[in-house]
């Protein structure tokens, strides 16, 4: 049996094609790999195996004099304080806004078809705010707002409150558009105020879908505290930045657990509150 | 007791008698409300915000300043080329991430899914939510110690961080398939790993493609913030720049990571529409 028999008797029909679209994916790859100097191997020499070793050998046992675990159970509430108190001031800035973007709560389209040039502009105009709100990075904001506001939790919250009314503005509106509308039309083609409209109509029908991404939001902005932590915003991520740069592998190791912890603790509460109020 | 059990009773009746313009809330709910409230408030009232000092002239006049020092952003064509640099080095950095991501991720699903039994399943879901919950910029800090400043510990911190994500996700596609296709094959001799591949993967595909492509639009926009901790990319830039007060560089640095998330956005739409058809 020669190469090319085996080739032809291989079981899988198409694995020819299979193959060259791994090889001209790789292909494709090769500059990636250089730019962003993938080099696993460097990983495993002596100097890096040394450095490696000395900072994790530390881990163990993980910090636990009294004085710590206080120090990392005040910054732990900071974090979640930060994290609830910008995503409190986030949604009295998404509101709002999600009134001026949603579409379904529009008088004048309602009547002729079309929005007004006026109101249309304007609901542009927010859109477009939204979205320079939500895309520009939170810990950016949080860069920037550092260097306002000065180093502490003020500039974490603001940034929070920034970046999440961009996402909340946006995923309200989606929702109550996407919603049943039709109790919201009737009652704005009878006449109700566009708020009377939202209360009784666009609310309840959507009202669960929005608590629950609410509740999910504020999973993320604990996550999203503690990242903050790193450029000056407080809570735990600023003593983890603290221990890392005494390279005390010991604090490192506590922080760590604490964190996965307070993640999991965050995950339970907001599934929780998705359960009981969704 | 008895007397909120009465109440409960009253409501319940007027309720049926006509329609209530109140809707009846459970003493459960006002608890949990209660609680929320008193959250919100010990979180404010613990971070001390010093609204006073943020809502002054001389406040607004030094903010207004700082953004007036953005305008207008550095565009001579050598800066212009570093920036080019740096957004191919974010941009491999993602997918590089992504794809290591992918590869270990599904490496894990597979026992998560428990096809090897249980205590197996148990091990690797554990493992799977301790590197999930350990946000990217967090490992990005410690694997600076293993791989240096760079790029390179920037696309590793995005792979584990990631391959936590998605091998939680992995295994519960897997779990979910109908297993009739792979109990066929097995039945009438195939291998298991050929059986895997033949009947189990391409009924996830699908699946695994969407989440992939969520997951780098997720990685891309941590690709970019990962440089202020010194992983490489766009975000070491704006760390520099920012530290040197050159606010015109730092604008231009901001408005290349927005065009470069949007440029992924776009490129992750097209491809979910061209890869799994919706």
């Amino acid at each position: 049996m020669t190469f090319s028999d085996t080739l032809e008797q291989h079981p899988d029909p198409s694995w020819r094609g299979r193959v060259t679209a791994i090889l001209v994916a790789l292909l494709l790859l090769w500059p990636m790999l250089v730019v962003s100097e993938f080099k696993p191997w460097e990983l495993l020499d002596a100097r890096s195996l040394g450095a490696t070793w000395q900072f994790l050998s530390g881990f163990f046992p993980p910090a636990h004099s009294r004085e710590f675990l206080m120090l990392i159970l005040a910054a732990t509430w900071q974090t979640v304080a930060i994290a609830t108190a910008g995503l409190t001031l986030a949604l009295l800035g998404a509101i709002p806004l999600t009134l001026l973007a949603t579409e379904t709560l529009s008088v004048s389209r309602m009547e002729s078809g079309r929005m007004r040039f006026f109101s249309s502009g304007i609901r542009q105009l927010v859109r477009w705010l939204l979205v320079l709100l939500r895309s520009v990075p939170e810990l950016v904001w949080a860069l920037l707002l550092v260097r306002i506001v000065g180093l502490g939790s003020t500039a974490g919250v603001l940034a929070i409150a920034l970046t999440y009314s961009g996402m909340l503005g946006k995923v309200y509106a989606e929702i109550l558009e996407s919603s049943e509308t039709h109790a919201t039309q009737s009652l704005l083609r009878n006449g109700s105020g566009r708020l009377g409209a939202l209360l009784y109509g666009s609310l309840p029908a959507s009202v669960s879908e929005l608590v629950s991404y609410t509740a999910f939001r504020w999973e993320c902005a604990i996550r999203g505290s503690v990242v903050m932590g790193f450029v000056g915003a407080g809570g735990i991520g600023q003593r983890m930045d603290e221990s890392m740069k005494m390279l005390a592998g010991n604090e490192v190791s506590t922080i760590l657990i604490v964190f996965v912890l307070l993640v999991a603790c965050a995950d339970a509460v907001s599934k929780y509150l998705r359960k009981r109020l969704g | 007791m008895r007397s909120v059990n009465i109440y409960a009773n009253d409501w319940a009746d007027m309720n049926r008698r006509r329609p209530s313009s109140l809707p009846v809330i459970s003493p459960a709910t006002i608890a949990l409300l209660l609680g929320l409230v008193s959250l919100i408030s010990a979180s404010f009232y613990t971070l001390a915000i010093r609204w006073d000092e943020l809502f002054t002239v001389e406040a607004a006049r030094s903010a207004m300043e700082f953004l007036l020092g953005f305008a207008p952003p550095e565009l001579a064509w050598p800066f212009l080329i570093k920036i080019a640099d740096n957004t191919l080095e974010t941009l491999s950095m993602s997918v590089l991430g992504t794809i290591v991501a992918v590869v270990s991720g599904l490496a894990l699903a597979i026992p998560a899914s428990g096809r090897f039994g249980n205590l197996e399943r148990r091990f690797s879901r554990l493992l799977l939510n301790i590197l999930r919950s350990i946000p990217e910029l967090v490992w990005a800090v410690i694997l600076l110690i293993a791989a240096g400043l760079g790029p390179f510990a920037g696309t590793l911190a995005l792979a584990v961080h990631t391959t936590g994500v998605l091998g939680r996700l992995f295994a519960d596609a897997l779990e979910n398939l109908p297993h009739g296709p792979e109990a066929t094959l097995r039945v009438n001799g195939a291998k298991p790993v050929a059986a895997f591949f033949y009947a189990v993967l391409p009924q996830a595909l699908p699946q695994f493609m969407s989440y992939t492509l969520y997951r780098w639009e997720n990685n891309i926009r941590a690709a970019t913030i990962l440089g202020i901790v010194g992983a490489g990319g766009l975000g070491q830039m704006l760390k520099y720049h920012l530290s040197l007060f050159q606010m015109q560089q730092a604008a231009s640095v901001i408005i290349a990571m927005l065009l470069l998330i949007a440029l992924v956005d776009g490129a992750s739409f097209w491809l979910r529409h061209r890869l799994t058809g919706n």
